[in-house]
């Protein structure tokens, strides 16, 4: 049933991600890569990662994408689909570079499971545990609020940086 | 299902690196390298499920920095449309010599 | 100079005191002092002068002649303080039994590595002859130039020219070590060609100026490489170290001691003009005429007999070299005195009459008699220092008359002469006193000198090479014969028969002043008597020496002996003691005795031959032909060197600049330059602005990576 699931999921990542590139619309393009990012939560939450799957959505289909199509529908864009894709032999390239890294991936990830180096680690079974024991949320805020608390702060910053940047930055006049 | 989702993730990965290659409108290629940024997310998700909950962390990371990058990022590609009134990245080649 | 006590001194006192040098680095300093204040009297008086002809005044009227009384003291001041000096340091040696060389150091100069020389001064017996000649002579032609030079604008610069020269030439004596010599050698140069471009805006003697120095650095890279050996072989520079250890350290007759002094031959045959090195000389005297005096004939270019001298220990353990030293100086000798019979230049005439003696010293040095040669340094520096003095107040005197009637007439050329000992009574005694003793005629000081170092060829014949040194002692007495002509030739055109100046000019002619005519003077009792501090025994005790009269001491070589004594002992050690005769027999006595009654034949022969000769002014002359002209123009050797050596330098410079210059290194670099700018049209072309290239090889270069991880394995 899982593996099933998977596969439709996997399916529409691919496919959304396929769109995205596909479009000539950029407004298309944003829909497919919604369902993109929203099947991406479905894989996470196979995965036993419910809420990075629940800030998944929320973030970024939700806010990330919605302020996308802000900027688009802002700038009126999406008329010159044309110039907007490279043809010829650098796009030969492009295929050919991205396939070459697509192979050599797939020749890596495969047989991952039977790695004798997984076996040293919990594993999938002691993770059910801990998640049975500590909730999904508790689960990533132990080590969030603990160990990595330090770069957890200066992501806020990080943050803060962003947005007072993206002000000075996007304002006719500052 | 661990070889199932790397190989989803390095596909996607693929995808988006090819957009980015192919396409000329920045925001479309802002879209490929979020899309790039999720497929490693989910590699880490993926890793995760066996290595331990750390994985989950750096994701969370990720997300926050896309956020970040998409705010400022947005930003500037308005400003460039504003001087420039298109956002086609072949005529941003000022910064060659 | 009462000898007799003074050698009896030597020898009885029981008690030596030990020798205190009194304030050597002052005898070094006062004419660097003395270089410093006249040159910045003369920086004063050149920008006066500057001033007055901006302001549009006639710079020679408005002369503004203040600082020449100043000059006048500092000049020769210092150059006498130094002397007084000296001859203060040469009592204290005198009366100390002296036998290792004093040196004073001062600060350690260079060290670098194995390298160490200290700035330290070497007082020995040597240097203190030297220092004598140096700053006693010295001090009367400083003396002298006052009258000489008063008259013209340069007269602060003049002197600022020739205290550095003293101080040079005194740092070259006082070295302690081949690089502080070296500093000397190098400096007297300088102010060699300084002094011979002294009027600098006659391009001929700036020209003469630049030969000069151009030739002595030939002798100069000599130098340099002798000395690069000695540091090889030694380790270190010092003389108090080098000579002591070079017994042992080299072999006899090896080739590196045989290389060491065959380069520093090179360098003493370039400063003290020898084949081939000798054709400078001639063109210095385009200098003035007391710097001819000073530098040119009593004191700089003898600088290349001291050095053999000083570095007698090794030129002792090289025979060949030593041979060749003796063989390059008869040669000399004869060539320069066939060529000085048929100069008409006064000067030229002296110049080579210099560098025949210059001959001889280089004989005596190389059949092993450094004394000799230093004897014969010092008197020459006396008779020859006069000789040039008194060409210089004829120079003088023709210079006034001829300006009077404003004739252009050659003021040197001896054909424009004769008949001036009327006017110039002084000069023309004094000269003929110069002219006798040169000629080695008997007392005079160059009898003695010359027939020592002749005497010592022969006997070196029975030692090494008898053929060889056979020869060379036939040739040196031959020499000496000729000497005796050329120089009669001299004073009779000069001073004898009828007077070719023209009447109006004859008019003008006076004897030089009396600030001219002292040092004459002086230096002409010099010559008379400078002989009598070296009379051999044998010679003393016989007719020669008025059996007995005459101080029978030997005592310079006894003073010297110290110094000579170790390379002495090498060649005795391997040439044995030579025989006491001559290579066709006779005794000392018979052939100076011979020598001298030659010479004197000949000065009478040819004075009363040459009063009979029809000499035309110059301007009337034909041009000298047949072996006259070959000697006239001093068997072309000038011409020959122009076409073999100069031509084909230059043509090789040309050929560099042109081809290897221009084409090869400008094209190489230019070529560079096109490859660099082509290379970056080229690379350039990937940096095309465009996101998306960069992307793709930025992607490129991820692909790299992974794959470099996937087939070099890596972690799973």
């Amino acid at each position: 049933m899982e593996l099933i699931l998977f596969y439709v999921f996997a399916v529409t990542v691919v496919g959304g991600g396929i769109g995205v590139v596909a479009s000539r619309n950029p407004v298309a393009s944003l829909m497919f890569m919604v369902v993109s990012l929203a099947s991406v939560a479905g894989i996470f939450v196979l995965l036993e990662a419910h809420f990075l799957a629940a800030i998944q959505v929320m973030v970024y289909a939700g806010a990330i994408m919605v302020l996308f199509l802000f900027v688009i529908m802002l700038l009126n864009l999406g008329h010159d689909y044309r110039d907007d894709l490279v043809r010829g032999l650098y796009a030969v390239c492009a295929f050919v570079v991205s396939g070459a890294l697509c192979g050599l991936l797939a020749t890596r990830f495969g047989g991952a499971e039977t790695s004798p180096l997984y076996e040293s680690f919990p594993g999938a079974a002691a993770m059910d545990l801990e998640l049975a024991e500590r909730g999904a949320v508790s689960l990533i805020a132990r080590p969030l609020f603990q160990e990595y608390v330090v770069p957890f702060e200066i992501t806020g910053i990080l943050l803060l940086v962003a947005v007072v940047g993206a002000v000075a930055l996007a304002k006719k006049r500052v | 299902m661990l070889t199932e989702a790397l190989t989803t993730s390095a596909l996607l990965f693929v995808i988006g690196t090819f957009g980015v290659l192919v396409r000329r409108n920045a925001i479309i290629m802002f879209l490929c390298i979020e899309l790039q940024l999720n497929a490693v997310n989910l590699a880490l998700v993926a890793f995760s499920r066996y290595v331990g909950v750390e994985g989950q962390v750096f994701v969370f990371f990720v997300m926050t920095v896309a956020a970040a990058e998409a705010a400022v990022g947005l930003a500037i590609i308005i400003s460039i449309f504003r001087h420039y009134r298109t956002v086609n990245v072949d005529n941003f080649n000022l910064l060659k010599w | 100079m009462t000898l007799a006590p003074l050698s009896s001194l030597i020898q009885e006192s029981t008690q030596p005191a030990a020798f205190e040098p009194v304030l050597p680095g002052l005898i070094v300093l006062l004419p660097l002092l003395g270089f410093l204040v006249n040159g910045v009297l003369a920086m004063r008086a050149g920008a006066r002068a500057a001033i007055a002809v901006r302001a549009g005044a006639d710079g020679s009227e408005h002369q503004d002649d203040g600082h020449k009384r100043w000059v006048t003291l500092v000049g020769p001041g210092v150059v006498g303080l130094s002397f007084v000096l000296v001859l203060l340091n040469f009592a204290g040696m005198f009366h100390a039994d002296l036998h290792d060389p004093v040196v004073v150091s001062y600060w350690s100069w260079m060290v670098t590595g194995a390298l160490e020389v200290d700035a330290a001064l070497q007082l020995d017996q040597l240097s203190m002859i030297m220092m004598l000649v140096v700053t006693g002579v010295g001090f009367l032609i400083h003396v002298f130039s006052v009258g000489y030079m008063h008259d013209d604008p340069g007269y602060a610069r003049y002197f600022s020219y020739l205290n550095l020269f003293v101080f040079f030439m005194l740092v070259l004596v006082l070295g302690a070590s081949f690089p502080v010599m070296f500093v000397g050698w190098e400096g007297v140069g300088l102010c060699s060609y300084l002094l011979i471009g002294f009027w600098f805006q006659d391009r001929e003697k700036s020209d003469a100026g630049k030969k000069a120095f151009i030739v002595n650095r030939i002798g100069d890279f000599g130098f340099l490489v002798a000395m690069f050996l000695v540091f090889t072989t030694f380790g270190t520079l010092a003389f108090a170290e080098v000579f002591p250890e070079a017994p042992a350290l080299l072999e006899y007759g090896g080739a590196t001691v045989t290389a060491i002094t065959l380069f520093l031959f090179l360098g003493a045959a370039g400063k003290s003009a020898q084949i081939p090195l000798y054709v400078w000389l001639p063109d210095a005297m385009a200098g003035p005429t007391p710097v001819s005096a000073l530098i040119h004939a009593a004191t700089m270019v003898t600088a290349g007999v001291y050095m053999v001298a000083r570095t007698s220990v090794l030129f002792a353990l090289a025979p060949v070299s030593s041979a060749v030293v003796a063989t390059v100086g008869v040669l000399t000798a004869l060539l320069a005195a066939t060529i000085a019979l048929a100069q008409y230049d006064i000067k030229k005439v002296l110049a080579y009459s210099t560098i025949s003696q210059l001959g001889y010293m280089f004989l005596a040095v190389g059949v092993g008699a450094w004394a000799a040669g230093i004897f014969h340094l010092m008197t020459h520096a006396f008779f020859k220092a006069l000789l040039f003095l008194g060409s210089g107040a004829v120079i003088h005197a023709m210079h006034h008359a001829l300006h009077g009637t404003h004739s252009h007439a050659d003021p040197q050329d001896m054909r424009n002469m004769g008949g001036l000992r009327a006017a110039m009574p002084v000069t023309w005694i004094t000269m003929w006193i110069a002219t006798l003793a040169i000629a080695g005629v008997w007392p005079l000081a160059g009898f003695f000198s010359k027939d020592e170092i002749i005497w010592y060829a022969g006997l070196a014949a029975s030692s090494s090479y008898p053929v060889l040194f056979t020869v060379l002692w036939v040739l040196a007495l031959a020499t000496a014969l000729l000497t005796a002509i050329y120089m009669t030739r001299l004073m009779v055109m000069t001073f004898h028969g009828a007077n070719r100046t023209g009447r109006e000019e004859a008019r003008h002619l006076h004897e030089a002043p009396r600030v001219m005519t002292i040092p004459l003077i002086a230096l002409a009792v010099l010559s008379v008597v400078g002989g009598w501090v070296n009379v051999p025994e044998e010679v003393a005790a016989s007719v020669l020496g008025l059996a007995g009269a005459l101080p029978t001491s030997e005592w310079l070589h006894h003073w010297l002996e110290p110094v000579t004594a170790g390379a002495t002992e090498i060649r005795y050690e391997h040439l044995g003691e030579p025989a006491h005769a001559a290579p066709f027999g006779g005794g000392e006595v018979l052939w100076a005795g011979l020598s001298t009654l030659a010479a004197l034949a000949l000065v009478l022969f040819t004075a009363r031959a040459a009063a009979r000769w029809k000499v035309a002014p110059a301007a009337q002359a034909a041009a000298p032909a047949g072996l006259k002209g070959l000697l006239f123009n001093k068997w072309y050797v000038d011409e020959f060197y122009d076409r073999f050596v100069v031509q084909p330098v230059l043509a090789a410079s040309r050929f560099s600049w042109r081809v290897i210059d221009t084409v090869l290194i400008d094209g190489a670099v230019n070529g560079l330059g096109l490859v660099t700018r082509a290379g970056g049209a080229f690379v350039s072309l990937f940096q095309t602005g465009q996101v998306n290239t960069y992307a793709l090889v930025l992607t490129l270069g991820v692909l790299a990576i992974v794959g470099f991880v996937v087939f070099q394995g890596g972690p799973p």
